[in-house]
């Protein structure tokens, strides 16, 4: 399979702290890649400079995307080469609604304008998917949202602008049974009509169920502690993370 | 009128200048052209109008607007309306719309505009209504008699195209008993380096269960001093509403008088302050009169060093029992070196009364930017969008073509277009 992101020796700073140092990995296409650790260990760290976040600074090393260096590019070059990121905490953005907003950035990822009867189309099928009330198109953008309305509305946006690879930032933590169950489908869906890549971050091992996962990292103190594939999701699971921590 | 001018001017110059908001010391009131005069008459005839006139209009859609939305349109350029027109549907049902200079002359509305020409806002109000007083010119004359109904807004369009010059137009409406009218009010001036100055007055006479709504959007260039005054009195059962989008150097308060019984306001309002701008907006009620309401909803921007200053003013008298009022402002500021300030004043004068404020001042933070563009919108994009979801409830309030060439501005603006 050809590669689609590639890390080389990645490090990268908040305010002069360095959080991640010399992390190398890579994501073929179409593959389902989870990242594991501690909290603190620079699992969202990661995923947030993947996507190009103003937050961090990258000190050294390379992002490759689909054959083109993305180091240096603004978030919205990220997005729109195919990159995406559902976030831990979305934002609410007053006054927007959800469908004036995914309209506006379905066509800035695609460059094209889509027709609204044909973009309501295909955003209230995306939502009936979810088990979303259509009544939420009209809604402001996370406004009032529970958070597990706020992650079904990042794995909504996630089906509409199909990218090549989508981060997901801990989209299981904080929902209930049911909700993860309409959120992996939504994620199936994804993987489904797409064929996209993922790098999911997580704490636990529900949301993988329904996906084939290809390769499990596990970070620790910003680094790559261990690698494997599926099984080692399940090694964590049993005996915690303390073992990888001495190899690095 | 003559008698009345001098009196005003005599007023102006024994009041000194104002020194409590925006700094205005690079206005010099004696160089500014006080009267410029087109060469020709008023038309109601949009082909009379002269070319170059017709042009800048045009330019802003004011005869499309009429053609398919108003009831009627007065078009005034520099000092004097240029145009004026009224559907005869509108005219026979009664209703007056017409230049004040006109109307003052016409015997059939004589004494009523004496008796409330300047009633509201005297000369003696502040520097610059005295001001107003001496020199005023153009503006518009509304009479809605008693239960006419005007489903149509009548609009007049306000542009200031000579450089140094001073707009001073009076705008006097008149709401009969159980009268309903929507007026709308647009301004614009081109960018001169010379500093212009628009000083007109607004009096607003809403009668027993009459509603007003008053609209009001102002695009000033960036040089213009705009100390206008707008003021309602409003009687038992009556309704003012205002709505109001500015952007500009300002000193703008429209005050509402809550007269009888009953009687409500309501302000809406938003401010752009851009770079080298200086907002001092907000609004004034006065309740005097038992179970009288208002609302006030205000959003204020600021940008690239921009200031806005919002001072609300709630005065409830000893008589206004069970009255209401809500207060409402939020800030946004764009950036680090833009400020935004917010000035309360609540005076209450009685127990029995319900009064509330509230307050937000923030600032776009990285975060959202950031969530905006990982989703493929560039940041002058994600800026803008955020801007328009802070102005939304308000650009609703807005007449369309208004909400329209808001959305333009907050896109211009945030792009920094314009000069």
């Amino acid at each position: 399979m050809s590669e689609l992101l590639k890390i080389e020796g990645l490090s990268a700073a908040a305010e002069d702290v360095e959080l991640l140092h010399g992390v190398s990995l890579t994501v073929g296409e179409g593959e389902t890649h989870v990242v594991m650790g501690h909290n603190g260990a620079g699992k969202s760290t990661l995923g947030s400079v993947i996507m190009g976040s103003p937050e961090y600074k990258v000190t050294d090393g390379k992002i490759i995307f689909g054959g083109e260096d993305i180091t240096s590019l603004s978030a919205d070059k990220r997005a729109r080469l195919g990159l995406f990121i559902s976030f831990q905490n979305p934002i609410e953005i007053p006054g927007i609604t959800v469908a004036e907003f995914l309209r506006n950035a379905l066509e800035q990822v695609t460059g094209k304008r889509i027709k609204l009867w044909d973009f309501k189309k295909k955003l209230y099928a995306a939502m009936e998917l979810l088990e979303m009330d259509k009544s939420y198109a009209d809604r402001d953008l996370n406004v009032g949202f529970s958070g597990g309305e706020k992650k079904k509305a990042e794995i909504l946006q996630l089906l509409i602008l199909a990218p090549k690879l989508a981060i997901l930032d801990e989209t299981d933590s904080g929902l209930d049974v049911d909700a993860v169950k309409t959120v992996s489908k939504g994620i199936e869906e994804y993987k489904r009509s797409t064929g996209g890549a993922l790098i999911v971050i997580t704490h636990n091992t529900r949301i993988l169920e329904a996906l084939t996962v290809d390769k499990t990292h596990i970070l620790s103190s910003g680094r790559i502690a261990a690698e494997g594939g599926a099984e080692l999701v399940n090694e964590v699971i049993e005996n915690g993370f303390e073992q990888f921590a001495g190899r690095e | 009128m003559r008698e009345f001018r001098l009196k005003s001017l005599e007023v102006y110059n024994r009041t000194p200048m104002v020194d409590w908001g925006p700094d205005i010391s690079g206005l010099d009131v004696d160089r500014i052209v006080t009267y410029i005069r087109q060469k020709n008459r008023m038309n109601t005839d949009w082909n009379d109008v002269p070319d170059d006139i017709k042009e800048t209009f045009e330019k802003l859609g004011i005869p499309q607007a009429e053609r398919e939305s108003l009831a009627g349109v007065g078009a005034q350029y520099d000092s004097e309306l240029v145009y004026h027109n009224v559907r005869e549907e509108v005219a026979q049902s009664g209703v007056v719309y017409t230049d004040l200079e006109s109307a003052m002359h016409d015997p059939k509305y004589a004494e009523i505009i004496k008796s409330h020409f300047m009633k509201l806002v005297p000369p003696t109000d502040h520097k610059f209504a005295a001001l107003h007083g001496a020199v005023w010119s153009g503006g518009s004359f509304v009479y809605v008699p008693k239960n006419v109904h005007l489903d149509i807004p009548l609009q007049s369009y306000f542009r200031l195209n000579a450089k140094g010059a001073g707009q001073f137009e009076h705008t006097l409406i008149i709401l009969e008993e159980g009268a309903y009218l929507h007026f709308i009010e647009g301004c614009s001036a081109p960018k001169y380096y010379e500093a212009s100055l628009h000083a007109g007055c607004v009096e607003l006479y809403v009668g027993k269960g009459a509603k007003l709504r008053y609209s009001t959007i102002e695009n000033w260039s960036k040089n213009m001093y705009n100390l206008n005054t707008k003021r309602a009195l409003v009687e038992e059962d009556g309704t003012i509403e205002w709505v109001s989008g500015s952007s500009h150097v300002s000193y703008l308060y429209p005050m509402s008088i809550l007269n009888g019984r009953n009687a409500r306001a309501e302000f809406t309002g938003i401010t752009f302050a851009g770079e080298g701008q200086n907002l001092d907006t907000g609004a004034k009620i006065i309740h005097n009169a038992p179970d009288t309401s208002s609302y006030m909803t205000t959003k204020s921007i600021s940008k690239s060093g921009g200031v806005s200053t919002f001072r609300s003013a709630v005065v409830v008298k000893e008589n206004a029992h069970g009255s209401k009022s809500s207060v409402n402002c939020e800030s946004l500021m764009l950036d680090r070196i833009s400020r935004s300030d917010t000035i309360p004043v609540m005076d209450i004068r009685t127990k029995h009364c319900d009064i509330g404020h509230e307050a937000k001042i923030g600032r776009i933070s990285d975060e959202t930017i950031f969530y905006l563009m990982s989703r493929g919108l560039s940041e002058e994009q994600a800026r803008a969008m955020i801007v328009r979801g802070f102005a939304d409830n308000v650009s609703k309030e807005l007449p369309l073509e208004y909400a329209v060439e808001m959305n333009n501005l907050i896109g211009l603006e945030m792009k920094g277009n314009i000069g």
